[in-house]
C-alpha cells in the first residue's frame, strides 16, 4: 500500500496501482486517450504525462507503478507543456471535420483539446489522409481521424479474443486495419465504437441520425439475451436512436453484445399497433373494447381444461404475473413459460439459476460447459469466462458442439455419453473438478430442452454434488438461459399446475383439437402450425409467427416502451424503464391483462404497477431486492433416469436472429448475411 | 595514441584469419576457463572496476547493468541478448567485429552470459548484415565443435548456447525493448519501462541487452585485469573505443583508440585529416546521426569521451564521427537525418509518430528557405515537445540533430530564409 504525494495531497493506493490511479484518487484530473481500465496499458498517447520528482523526464502516469514516497506534480508548467505538445501532435494530422463527425459532442479529443490544447494551430503542412476500412455492417470507419491509441486492437485481442485487428506499417503511415480487410467477426465488436476516443470508429446504423445533445437518455435493462446487461437507451422524440451499455461491474462491466446494441431498428418494424380480430377468415383492425370483449367471451365460455397460456421469451415479469393470476382466476392450469420445452424445475430456485453469478466466475477454478455456446447465448458471460481464463490457470472443458469459444478448452465429447462418464466420476475432467476448490458447471438449454432434459439435469446435479461444487459460500451449479423472461417466469410459477399441460402437451392437444383456446403472451418460438384449429389470442409487440395464427391480436409493447422488472439468468432482479411510448394503440402488457380480467369478470387485484409488484413480491420475495442476487438454497431437483445417447444441439443457430426484435431488425439481417455466409464470399470465379 | 600492445581488436581490418585457428593465435579463447573460474560475482566486480561503459551509445556502466540480473532464479532462465542491430548512421564498428573477429564476440558472450547466469545468448543481427551473420554462424559452429560453447563450455562445467537471430533491418529494433519484441516475433515496438528487461525481458524472462563491442571487450579486460583497462582513457571514461570516421576526410576508417583522444588528433592521425585541411572543417557529428553536431570552434579542442562531449551539449553516442567540410549544406544534411528518423519511427507513441514527420517537413522548407523566421523557434519548441516525451529514445534522437543545427548554425538558416524571400520579392 504505497503512499504518495500528488500536488501536495497525500494518498495511499493499493499495491499494483498506477500513478494515474493515484492521481485520480487524489482528485487530480489526468487526461488520457489510450489508457482504459479494462485493457492492457499501452502508454502510447503520451497525454497522461506527469512530473515525478527525481525523474529526469516526465513520466507516463498510466504506465508507471505507484511507489512509496513518490512526489507527483500534475499542474506544473512542464506538465502543461507536455500535454499541450501531445495534444498538438495528435491534432496536426487529425481532420477538422467535427461538424460532420458523429463523435462530435462526445469526443475525447474534442473535449480534451478544449481543456488542454493551445487553441491555435502552427501546422502549415499537408494533413495525412488514410483510406477507410471495411469493418462490416456495424462499424463505420473514418481512419483519417484515428489517433492510434490502439484501444480497439487491445479490446479485440484481449476481451473479444479475436486477432483480427492490428496496426499495419510504421511511423506516420501506421494504420489500424482488420488484417484481411474483412468485417470484424466478433459478437462484441460494437464495443470498439464506445472505446474509440475519436470519430474513427463510429456506429454505422446510427450514422448521421442524431447528435448526443439532442438525445433523451433512459437507463434500462437489455432483454435480447438472459444476461440482463445494463443499458442506456438514447431516444429522440418517439424513436430509439441507439442503445449503449451502462456500467455494472456485476453484470456486463461496460460491454454490450452486438445483438443487444444493434437490434433497435427492429423496434420500429413489423409492429402491432392496433388490436385485430379475425372475421371471415381475415384479421381486421378493431377497437380495444371489441377485441377484449371477444377474448373475454372466449375465455369465460370455454372449459378451463381446454384453455392454455404460454409466455414467450421477451415477456416482462409484470405481464407474466398478470397472465398467471388471470389464468388462476379462470382455473386454467395449462400455463407454461418454457416455450423451448426446457425441463426446468420451478420448485427449486437453485436448479434454474446461474448460481455462481457472473462476477463469481472470476473466483472459479475450473469449469465444465454442457450443451451451451456461451459465446452466442450470453456473449458477456463468455467474455467474463475469457477474462477469468486469461488471469491464470483455469481448466475449461466442453461437452456439446465443438466451438471456438475464444479461450482454450478441452473438448470432451458431443453428448450424453460423455456427460454420464463425467457424472460417474470416470472421466479425467471429473478429477480436475474435484481437485480444485471452486469448480463450476454451466448447463445450457441445448442439454435441457430435450425430452430427457430432466434426467440430464439430474446428471448435472450429480456432478455438482460429487465434485464439491456446493460448499459454504460457493455454488458452482449454473443454468445458462437464453431468454430474458425465463427466470422471472419460473419465479412467478408460470409452469403447469395440477393436471396442467406443458408447452409440448398444449401444442399436442391443440393439434388434436383437445385444446380450444390458446393465449400467447409474446410466444413466437413455438410450432405454430399446431395451432391452426385453435382459437389463438396473441398478445405481443411484433407481427410474426404468433400473430399469423392469431384470431385476436392484442398489441403489446417492447422493453423500451415500458417500465418493467427483469430477472436475468443469475436471478438478479433489475428494473427497466420506458424510453419512448408505444406506437399506435399498443398498451403496456400488464394493463391489457388487467383490462381483460375486468371484462372476464375476474378483476385482478391491482390498479397500478406498484400494487402489481407487491403481489409479485408475495409469491417471490426477491422481487423486492432490485439489483441484488439472493442466493438460492440447494435442494433436490431433476429426475434421475435414462438418457438418450445423442449429441447436444445448441439453441442459437443464428446469433442475429434469436427473437422477434432481432428478426425484425434490418441491421441484424445484414449481420446475419455478412457473418453467416462468409464461406460464400465472391472469389471472381464463382460465376 | 593507443599503443599496439593495448589494442583489443587486433583484426579490425581483416588482414588475418577470422576463423577459430586465427582467433586463437590472437589470444581469443585463451584461458577462458580460468576467467570463468573467477566466479560470477568476481567477473561482474572486475568489469565494474574496469570502468567499462556501454558502447552502444548511452554509456551505461556495463558491470552495473550485469549486476541487475537476478542471482537466484525463480524458475525463469536468464538470457543475454547481444544487440548487433547496428543501424545508427555513420556507425560500422560492430560489423567489423562480427566479420573479422567473431570469436571475440562469442567468447564475450560466454563470459558475460556466465557472469549474469544466463543459459543462452541471442545475437540479434540486423538483416542487412548477411556476410556478418554467415561468419558468426560459422564461428558458432567452430566453437561448438571445439567445446568452447554448448555443454560444459570450455570445460568450465557451465552449459551455454549461442543463437544468431537475423532482424529485418529496422532502426528501431536497435532499441533494447523493441529488439526483444522483434526477437519474440512481434512487431518491433519499444516496450514501456518499467519493468526493465532485467526483470521482464525476452519471453518474460530476465534479460540483459548489450552492444556487440561491450560484450566483445569483456574477456580481454578480465585477461589483462581491470586496472589495465581503467588505466586507459580518462577518469569515468576508461578504456579503448572503436571510432568510425566517415565523411569529408581523406581516409575514412575505423580505428581503435583511447577514450578521451582529442577529436582533432583522431581525425588528423587516423583519417588523414579533413579534406582540404583542418581549416576547411565546417562541423562534426561526433557520435552517430542522433547526437547534435559541433562547429569547428568546438572541434578544435574537444576530447572524445562521454563526459567531454556531454559538456559541449553533444554526446559520444556510438563514436561514429561524421565529418563535414565547408562544401556541406548543413541544413540539407540535417534534413536528410530528419527524413531518416521520420522513416524509422515505429509509430507507437504520439510525439514521435506525428512529430518526426512534421519536423522533416519544416526542415525541407528550411533547406529551400521557404519559411518564416519564426518557424525556427517553432521548430526548436516542437523538438523540445518530442524530446523526453516519448516511450523510447528515438524521439530524442530525432530532436537532437535539429537542435544542434539551430544552436550552432542559426545564422545560416536565417540567411537562407532571407535570401529566398528576396528572390521571391524580385
Amino acid at each position: 500500500m504505497p503512499t504518495l504525494h500528488v500536488d501536495g495531497v497525500e494518498v495511499t493506493v493499493e499495491n499494483g496501482a498506477t500513478v494515474l490511479q493515484a492521481c485520480e484518487e487524489a482528485g487530480a484530473e489526468i487526461p488520457r486517450f489510450c489508457y482504459h481500465e479494462r485493457l492492457s496499458i499501452a502508454g502510447n498517447c503520451r497525454m497522461c504525462l506527469v512530473e515525478l520528482e527525481k525523474a529526469p523526464k516526465l513520466v507516463a502516469s498510466c504506465a508507471m507503478p505507484a511507489g512509496e514516497g513518490m512526489v507527483i506534480h500534475t499542474n506544473t508548467e512542464k506538465v502543461k507543456n507536455g500535454r499541450e505538445g501531445a495534444m498538438e501532435f495528435l491534432l496536426i494530422n487529425h481532420p477538422l471535420d467535427c461538424p460532420i463527425c458523429d463523435q462530435g459532442g462526445e469526443c475525447d479529443l474534442q473535449d480534451q483539446s478544449m481543456a488542454y490544447g493551445s487553441g491555435e494551430s502552427r501546422y502549415l503542412e499537408q494533413k495525412r489522409a488514410v483510406k477507410e476500412k471495411n469493418m462490416g455492417p456495424l462499424i463505420k470507419t473514418t481512419m483519417t481521424r484515428c489517433i492510434h491509441c490502439t484501444r480497439c486492437v487491445r479490446f479485440a485481442t484481449e476481451v473479444a479474443g479475436i486477432d483480427e485487428l492490428g496496426a499495419l506499417n510504421r511511423g506516420e503511415h501506421t494504420e489500424i486495419v482488420t488484417y484481411l480487410e474483412g468485417a470484424l467477426n466478433s459478437e462484441l465488436s460494437g464495443n470498439i465504437i464506445d472505446l474509440c476516443p475519436v470519430g474513427a470508429l463510429t456506429s454505422k446504423p446510427y450514422a448521421f441520425t442524431a447528435r448526443p445533445w439532442e438525445l433523451k437518455k433512459t437507463e434500462s435493462i437489455d432483454v435480447l439475451d438472459a444476461v440482463g446487461a445494463n443499458i442506456r437507451i438514447d431516444s429522440k422524440g418517439q424513436e430509439v436512436m441507439r442503445v449503449l451499455p451502462r456500467l455494472n461491474e456485476d453484470v456486463n462491466e461496460e460491454w454490450l453484445s452486438d445483438r443487444s446494441r444493434f437490434s433497435y431498428d427492429g423496434l420500429k418494424r413489423q409492429r402491432l399497433d392496433t388490436p385485430y380480430v379475425r372475421k371471415d377468415g381475415k384479421l381486421q383492425a378493431v377497437g380495444w373494447t371489441e377485441a377484449l370483449d371477444v377474448v373475454a367471451a372466449k375465455l369465460t365460455g370455454t372449459d378451463a381444461s381446454k384453455i392454455g397460456a404460454i409466455a414467450g421469451d421477451l415477456a416482462c415479469s409484470e405481464s407474466m404475473k398478470a397472465l398467471k393470476d388471470l389464468m388462476d382466476a379462470l382455473d386454467v392450469s395449462n400455463v407454461d413459460c418454457r416455450q423451448d420445452g426446457a425441463k426446468l424445475d420451478a420448485s427449486n430456485r437453485a436448479s434454474y439459476l446461474f448460481n455462481t453469478t457472473i462476477s463469481g466466475i472470476e473466483d472459479a477454478d475450473a469449469l465444465l460447459i454442457v450443451g451451451a455456446n456461451p459465446r452466442l447465448e450470453a456473449s458477456l458471460i463468455n467474455a467474463r469466462i475469457r477474462k477469468r481464463w486469461k488471469k491464470d490457470n483455469f481448466p475449461i472443458a466442453l461437452i456439446g458442439e465443438e466451438l471456438d469459444l475464444t479461450y482454450k478448452h478441452e473438448y470432451l465429447g458431443a453428448g450424453t455419453d460423455t456427460l454420464s462418464e463425467v457424472a460417474a466420476g470416470k472421466h479425467s475432467f471429473a478429477k480436475t473438478l474435484k481437485a480444485v476448490e471452486r469448480p463450476m458447471i454451466i448447463i445450457g438449454q441445448g442439454a435441457l430442452t430435450r425430452a430427457d432434459g430432466a434426467a440430464i439435469l439430474a446428471l448435472a446435479k450429480k456432478i455438482a454434488d460429487d465434485t464439491g461444487m456446493i460448499s459454504e459460500g460457493w455454488n458452482g451449479f449454473n443454468v445458462l438461459h437464453t431468454a430474458a423472461a425465463r427466470v422471472a417466469g419460473l419465479d412467478l410459477g408460470l409452469v403447469p399446475g395440477d393436471g396442467g399441460k406443458d408447452v409440448a402437451g398444449m401444442l399436442g392437444a391443440a393439434a388434436s383439437g383437445d385444446l380450444e383456446v390458446m393465449y400467447l403472451l409474446g410466444a413466437d418460438e413455438i410450432d405454430t402450425s399446431k395451432l391452426e384449429k385453435t382459437f389463438v389470442i396473441y398478445q405481443g409487440s411484433h407481427g410474426e409467427a404468433g400473430a399469423h395464427v392469431a384470431d385476436v391480436i392484442l398489441p403489446g409493447v417492447t422493453y423500451t416502451e415500458k417500465d418493467a422488472l427483469w430477472v436475468n439468468t443469475e436471478g438478479r432482479v433489475q428494473e427497466g424503464n420506458r424510453a419512448v411510448f408505444a406506437p399506435g394503440d399498443a398498451r403496456e402488457d400488464w394493463t391489457i391483462l388487467r383490462a381483460l380480467s375486468e371484462k372476464a369478470g375476474k378483476t385482478l387485484p391491482y390498479d397500478n404497477i406498484l400494487q402489481l409488484r407487491e403481489k409479485m413480491i408475495e409469491v417471490a420475495p426477491h422481487f423486492a431486492e432490485v439489483d441484488d442476487v439472493i442466493a438460492a438454497n440447494w435442494g433436490d431437483f431433476g429426475t434421475a433416469g435414462d438418457v438418450e445417447a445423442t449429441a447436444f444441439i445448441n439453441p442459437i443457430r443464428d446469433n442475429y436472429m434469436t427473437n422477434v426484435i432481432s428478426r425484425a431488425s434490418g441491421i441484424m439481417a445484414e449481420c446475419s448475411t455478412a457473418f453467416n455466409t462468409a464461406s460464400a464470399e465472391e472469389t471472381g470465379t464463382n460465376g | 595514441m593507443l599503443k599496439d600492445k593495448d589494442r583489443i581488436f587486433t583484426n579490425l581490418y581483416g588482414q588475418h584469419d577470422w576463423r577459430l585457428a586465427g582467433a586463437k593465435k590472437r589470444g581469443v579463447w585463451d584461458g577462458t576457463k580460468k576467467i570463468m573460474a573467477l566466479g560470477q560475482d568476481e567477473i561482474i566486480d572486475q568489469v565494474k572496476a574496469s570502468g567499462l561503459r556501454g558502447r552502444g551509445g548511452a554509456g551505461f556502466p556495463t558491470g552495473l547493468k550485469w549486476s541487475f540480473m537476478p542471482k537466484e532464479s525463480d524458475g525463469r532462465p536468464n538470457y543475454l541478448i547481444v544487440n548487433a542491430d547496428e543501424s545508427e548512421p555513420g556507425t560500422c564498428k560492430d560489423r567489423e567485429i562480427m566479420r573479422f573477429d567473431p570469436h571475440r564476440l562469442l567468447e564475450g558472450c560466454l563470459v558475460a552470459g556466465y557472469a549474469m547466469r544466463a543459459i543462452a545468448a541471442y545475437i540479434y543481427i540486423r538483416g542487412e548484415f548477411v556476410n556478418e551473420a554467415i561468419h558468426l554462424n560459422e564461428a558458432i559452429q567452430e566453437a561448438y565443435a571445439d567445446g568452447l560453447i554448448g555443454k560444459n563450455a570450455c570445460g568450465s562445467g557451465y552449459d551455454f548456447d549461442i543463437y544468431v537471430h537475423r532482424g529485418a533491418g529496422a532502426y528501431i529494433c536497435g532499441e533494447e525493448t523493441a529488439l526483444i519484441e522483434s526477437l519474440e516475433g512481434n512487431k518491433g515496438q519499444p516496450r514501456l519501462k518499467p519493468p526493465f528487461p532485467a526483470n521482464v525481458g525476452a519471453w518474460g524472462c530476465p534479460s540483459t541487452v548489450n552492444n556487440v563491442e561491450s560484450i566483445a571487450v569483456g574477456p580481454e579486460i578480465l585477461r589483462r585485469g581491470a586496472d589495465w583497462f581503467a588505466g586507459l582513457g580518462r577518469p569515468n571514461n576508461a578504456g579503448t573505443k572503436l571510432f568510425c570516421i566517415s565523411g569529408h576526410v581523406n581516409n575514412p576508417c575505423n580505428v581503435e583508440e583511447e577514450m578521451g583522444i582529442p577529436l582533432k588528433e583522431l581525425i588528423e592521425k587516423h583519417a588523414g585529416g579533413v579534406r582540404g585541411g583542418w581549416d576547411n572543417l565546417l562541423a562534426v557529428i561526433p557520435g552517430g546521426s542522433s547526437v547534435p553536431m559541433l562547429p569547428k570552434e568546438i572541434c578544435d579542442t574537444v576530447l572524445m569521451d562521454f563526459d567531454s562531449l556531454r559538456d559541449v551539449q553533444s554526446g559520444l553516442g556510438t563514436a561514429a564521427v561524421i565529418v563535414m567540410d565547408k562544401s556541406t549544406d548543413v541544413i540539407a544534411a540535417i534534413e536528410r537525418l530528419s527524413h531518416f528518423y521520420k522513416h524509422e519511427s515505429c509509430g507507437q507513441c504520439t510525439p514521435c509518430r506525428e512529430g518526426t514527420g512534421w519536423m522533416w517537413r519544416v526542415m525541407q522548407r528550411l533547406v529551400s528557405g521557404d519559411a518564416e523566421l519564426e518557424e525556427i523557434d517553432m521548430l526548436i519548441n516542437m523538438s523540445k515537445r518530442i524530446e523526453g516525451h516519448t516511450i523510447c529514445a528515438l524521439g530524442d534522437a530525432a530532436a537532437w540533430p535539429i537542435q544542434g543545427l539551430i544552436r550552432h548554425f542559426r545564422p545560416v538558416v536565417e540567411e537562407r530564409i532571407k535570401n529566398r524571400k528576396a528572390v521571391k520579392a524580385a
